[in-house]
């Protein structure tokens, strides 16, 4: 049996020093394939350097909200929330992107397809950014019950649906043997007081494995970066501490008791 | 003639439960279902009524459920029916907080610690102070509030604060700055606040007004209706299942008695239909 390994990357924020600690994971594991999960701005410094990576090395993936939005000239990032202090923040970090993503990045995020489709060992693979029926939709661990995560994959016709936009990773195998992965992000870190920040390989055998990647980078040139653009002191906290500070209240009762504010 | 525009039934996600009826233990001004000590309208849900929606909603692949009244915490059954529903989905109880007694804090602590799944307290305040709250709520509900919340922190459950726009200057940065500072003051670092606009039906009616004629809904693209929470939801009582929490006093609005008979599109003829399209209103957490 032919075993195939796939690496998912979700939201990347503007991370670029994360990016390519990850890319080098990923080379260094020789994972037949990479894909990226959308959101490849916000939060972050430079919002050039990510796409240019991506299209050098030439990493194909679909887009999330941030490309939706930064592509058609919408006025905010159409992140999903709801609350007026994660909607301020939001806002500082999509006009800082929108003002400093080059028109030809805008272009391209553009053509990004909403979703992929993938086969491997004859298991249908479905890549999304918030879930395969909304780009922002917010699939938290203590909130998306297997009935249905079951009926999602009825619906989209997958064995595996991979998304990302909450921020934290997690992955359910279904009773039926499907799977649902959200592959974290590698833009912030996983708000669990550690540095290092997340990917997914996803191993395509008789049997399905999904693992989640730890990736450790330079965050504290990442931090001095984002300080010298004036990006806000709470997102430099995030990075320098592992703990979220912002966009904070649509998490769960849950995954919000998991961390420090 | 003006048409009607419906909203379609997109996917049933969020499933309420009416579970307390219309009996409360107090009397809100505001209160869009008028539920009071002696409102009969809906009865008790019991924990079998419960776990015969939550066999079907399993099928149906519901992701969250959320229970109301009425006061949730009048129903005897409500510790169990919430273990039940925690096996299943995550799930979220709207409270007035005076019945949170420390035994129940402590069950509900027990609950949350079994279950893979979320559960959220919802607790509902209409003032910053004694005076303000008890104004809507009635004399003496403040203090039972306050010791519920205190009950709460002491299980370090931290519950989100619903308050409607009848609390004064809510709306407003400074309203909700000092909302923030009540709820930190029980000891909660990380306060959760939610604001939710008034229906004018029930006895709200009485208190400002009713729907003038002009507040209806009349365009709409359906892609515009899959914003509306009716399209995702339904609340099941002990008269059957209903569109939405907000119409249960609405004859027109009960669509069958399974989840199954319900699936189907709704005319969004009402005034409450109104506030929810222009204020953008779910009643999720």
């Amino acid at each position: 049996m032919q075993v195939t390994t796939i690496a998912l990357i979700g939201g990347i924020y503007s991370n670029y020093h994360a990016l390519l600690a990850t890319l080098a994971d990923i080379d260094r594991r020789g994972a037949d394939c990479a894909f990226f999960l959308g959101d490849l701005g916000a939060f972050g410094p430079h919002p050039n350097r990510v796409p240019e990576l991506l299209i050098e090395r030439g990493i194909a993936g679909i887009q999330g909200n941030y490309e939706e939005s930064l592509s058609s000239g919408a006025t905010d990032c159409n992140c999903g929330y709801t609350d007026p202090r994660d909607n301020h923040y939001a806002q500082i970090s999509y006009d800082y992107t929108a003002e400093n993503t080059s028109d030809v990045y805008k272009r391209w995020m553009g053509t990004l397809p909403r979703a992929m489709r993938l086969e491997a060992n004859g298991r249908r693979i479905l890549l999304s950014h918030g879930s395969p029926r909304k780009i922002n939709e917010f699939l938290w661990r203590s909130t998306s019950p297997d009935p249905f995560l079951r009926r999602m994959c009825d619906e989209y016709e997958a064995d595996v649906i991979v998304c990302t936009h909450s921020g934290l990773h997690w992955h359910k195998r279904l009773e039926d043997g499907r799977h649902v992965i959200n592959a974290g992000v590698i833009g912030r870190p996983a708000n669990d007081g550690g540095t290092n920040v997340w990917y997914t390989m996803l191993t395509v055998g008789d049997d399905i494995r999904v693992e989640f990647l730890p990736i450790e980078y330079d965050h504290g040139a990442l931090a001095s970066e984002m300080r010298a653009e004036r990006l806000p002191e709470e997102f430099i906290e995030t990075i320098e501490t592992g703990w979220w500070t912002t966009c904070l209240e649509v998490l769960p009762a849950k995954e919000r008791a998991a961390g420090r504010f | 003639m003006t048409t009607i525009p419906h909203v379609p039934m997109r996917a049933l996600d969020t499933l309420w439960f009416q579970v307390a009826g219309t009996l409360c233990n107090i009397e809100c001004t505001h209160c869009f279902i008028s539920s009071s000590p002696t409102n009969r309208s809906h009865g008790m849900l019991s924990l079998a009524d419960v776990e015969a929606r939550l066999r079907e909603a399993r099928e149906l692949g519901v992701r969250e459920y959320y229970f109301t009244g009425g006061e949730p915490f009048m129903n005897r059954e409500m510790i169990p029916i919430l273990a039940a529903t925690l096996k299943q989905g995550p799930a979220t109880v709207l409270t007035n907080g005076m019945l949170l007694r420390k035994s129940i804090c402590r069950e509900l602590r027990e609950l949350i610690d079994a279950s893979e799944y979320s559960l959220d307290l919802r607790v509902s305040l209409d003032g910053f102070d004694r005076e303000s709250h008890d104004a809507i709520r009635g004399a003496g509900v403040w203090e039972r509030a306050m010791i519920g919340l205190r009950n709460l922190a002491e299980v370090e459950i931290n519950p989100v604060i619903t308050v409607t726009e009848a609390a004064d200057g809510i709306r407003s940065d400074e309203g909700r700055a000092r909302f923030l500072d009540l709820i930190r003051s029980f000891g909660f670092t990380k306060p959760r606040l939610k604001v939710l606009p008034l229906f004018r039906i029930g006895a709200e009616e009485k208190r400002t007004r009713a729907y003038a004629d002009w507040e209806r809904i009349d365009i709409m693209n359906e892609s515009d209706a899959e914003v509306l929470q009716c399209s995702s939801c339904r609340m099941v009582t002990s008269k059957g299942v209903y569109v939405c929490p907000i119409l249960i006093e609405t004859p027109e609005a009960r669509m069958g008695s399974t989840l199954a008979e319900t699936l189907r599109p709704f005319p969004l003829r009402y005034g409450a239909c109104h506030t929810c399209w222009v204020e953008g209103v779910s009643c999720r957490t």
